[in-house]
């Protein structure tokens, strides 16, 4: 497996629900240490590619693989190596409510490398990776304690605690419902993730600023299939209506005519 | 021709119906094979221990008043139930030692289940059901952790451990509430109350209903994690979930009473021989 070769690729999938189908045939390949972002309107199916990045979906045809590995096919036991490598960032940022903030940073740590981290390296570990996010101070607050901003920070400082860091961290809406300086906060450590710690993101987000920012690369998800794909900046220039009126935030004429109807 | 086709679609929403109920049981039980295949690792382990003390309390300890509570009025109302009765009789000695009888075989160990059911698995399905709709159970599993492990396995061992026990709670406080007003409100005589009940309650008695309880507690645990675990999404999944969670159990408890007093009756029988109450 060279360096050239892609982290994750997903070859043909596609998924259903029900009656509507939600990923149609996609192809993506997301090459290592670099920032992939999806982006593409509500319900059209980004959320439910990246769980099948991480095996929480499968696809109903084509393929998974991470790292050359195909992972589709892998039950619930032969895939925790694969998770190991792998940290998502949840829309709800998924945190334990009975557990304090440090337990949760910790957790991953607690429960993948006990053995190998003795509970005072994780306990470390979890606090540098606080103080990452600027939340030292924090540790024995309960999520419910936390602002929407301060639980997204926990959830990103939950997603680096691991050592050796993540191979990948999958980051669904990091900045949605933060104030434009919080995203900004948000967007600058991802970005310093990528570029210091080299880890690969792959991140979904409406959030067009924070895709430029945070993106080496963009693609435009529509009706289950990319539209648009390339740098940042091209893409934003794109001609295709669907992608234009999509970056420049314009409403599609069968919404228009829905609101008029 | 209109006829045929209604009928054609009555039957087929009724086999859909049946499909999808029996779909739900077979996953019902695949989650509970699956939840009870970690209980003898869980048990060897300090990490497993971790986590049932903290459900231990939660379920159990804080239980106990609505349970001593519950108990004690058993007691209180079949006293006053059957005192004119039993007095008119001439059985007014042997009351008490009836009275205890139902409460250790029947009453305790259903009203507290019925309770339990209530307090408990409305709760558990309640928490279960918002980790699901807040995605922290796929968080646990895109860590690599067993949410089935993590969170149901304690859970079902609190609730199979301790409902026997609050179960016995709710025994003691019966037959102290019966006896309090026995003797306290009535007048009755306190040493032949507790000698027919020395002399009619046997530990047999007693057993059957904490083996009773530890059924109930089981079926509480599953069912109540069960429910959580495969909520609807929203305010209102969750809401649904509690429901059917109290429902469910509350017909299981009452289902696995009489299936499990025919089958203990039936082993009395054939070890003990017939015995008169009176």
């Amino acid at each position: 497996m060279s360096d050239t070769d892609p982290i994750i690729e997903l070859r043909g999938v596609t998924k259903t629900f029900g009656r509507q189908r939600v990923l149609d045939e996609i192809d993506l390949r997301v090459e290592r240490g670099r920032n992939t972002v999806i982006v593409g309107r509500s319900g059209t199916g980004k959320s439910v590619l990246l769980k099948h990045i991480v095996g929480l979906l499968r696809p109903d045809r084509g393929a998974v693989y991470f790292a050359g590995q195909r992972i589709d096919t892998l039950g619930e036991r032969a895939l925790v190596p694969i998770r190991q490598q792998i940290s998502f960032v949840f829309q709800l940022n998924a945190l334990f409510d009975s557990m304090t903030v440090l337990e949760n940073v910790a957790f991953p740590m607690t429960e993948n490398q006990r053995g190998r981290l003795d509970h005072r390296k994780i306990r470390a570990l979890a606090e540098r990776c606080l103080e990452m996010v600027g939340l030292r101070g924090f540790e024995r607050k309960r999520p419910a304690e936390l602002s929407g901003g301060e639980r997204k920070r926990v959830a990103l400082a939950r997603a680096i605690a691991l050592d050796p860091p993540p191979r990948v961290i999958l980051y669904d809406e990091p900045t949605a419902g933060l104030d434009p300086q919080r995203s900004d906060a948000i967007n600058k450590l991802i970005r310093r993730l990528q570029e210091h710690v080299h880890v690969t993101g792959v991140i979904v987000t409406h959030d067009m600023k924070s895709a430029a920012e945070v993106g080496d690369r963009l693609l435009v998800l529509w009706n289950g299939r990319f539209i648009a794909d390339g740098p940042p900046t091209e893409v934003l220039q794109a001609r295709d209506e669907h992608v234009r009126r999509f970056v420049q935030g314009i409403a599609e004429p069968e919404d228009l005519r829905l609101i008029n109807a | 021709m209109a006829r045929s086709n209604a009928l054609t679609a009555a039957l087929a929403g009724f086999g859909a119906g049946t499909l999808a109920t029996l779909a739900n049981f077979g996953r019902f039980w695949l989650f509970s094979l699956h939840a009870l295949s970690f209980v003898p690792v869980e048990l060897v382990t300090v990490r497993g221990w971790r986590r049932l003390l903290p459900q231990c309390f939660h379920i159990g300890a804080c239980s106990v008043p609505v349970i001593m509570l519950t108990g004690m009025f058993i007691g209180m109302v079949l006293i006053v139930q059957g005192y004119e009765q039993f007095d008119a009789a001439g059985l007014r000695d042997r009351l008490g030692a009836i009275v205890n009888i139902s409460i250790a075989a029947e009453l305790g160990p259903v009203l507290a289940g019925v309770m339990l059911a209530g307090r408990v698995g409305g709760a558990l399905a309640a928490e279960l059901g918002t980790m699901n709709v807040t995605e922290q159970l796929l968080a646990l599993r895109s860590m690599g952790a067993d949410p089935v492990r993590h969170l149901v396995v304690p859970r079902f061992l609190a609730c199979l451990f301790l409902t026997p026990l609050l179960t016995a709670y709710a025994d003691l406080l019966g037959a102290l509430g019966a006896f309090g007003i026995f003797v306290g409100v009535y007048g009755g005589p306190p040493e032949p109350y507790w000698a027919f009940t020395r002399e009619i309650v046997q530990l047999w008695d007693l057993g059957t209903g904490l083996i009773k309880a530890l059924f109930f507690g089981a079926a509480i645990g599953l069912v109540s994690c069960y429910k959580g675990f495969h909520c609807r999404p929203g305010a209102e999944g969750v809401g649904q979930a509690c429901t059917q969670s109290f429902v469910v159990s509350f017909i299981l408890i009452l289902m696995l009473d009489f299936f499990l007093n025919v089958v203990l009756n039936g082993l009395y029988s054939v070890w003990y021989g017939y015995r008169s109450l009176i």
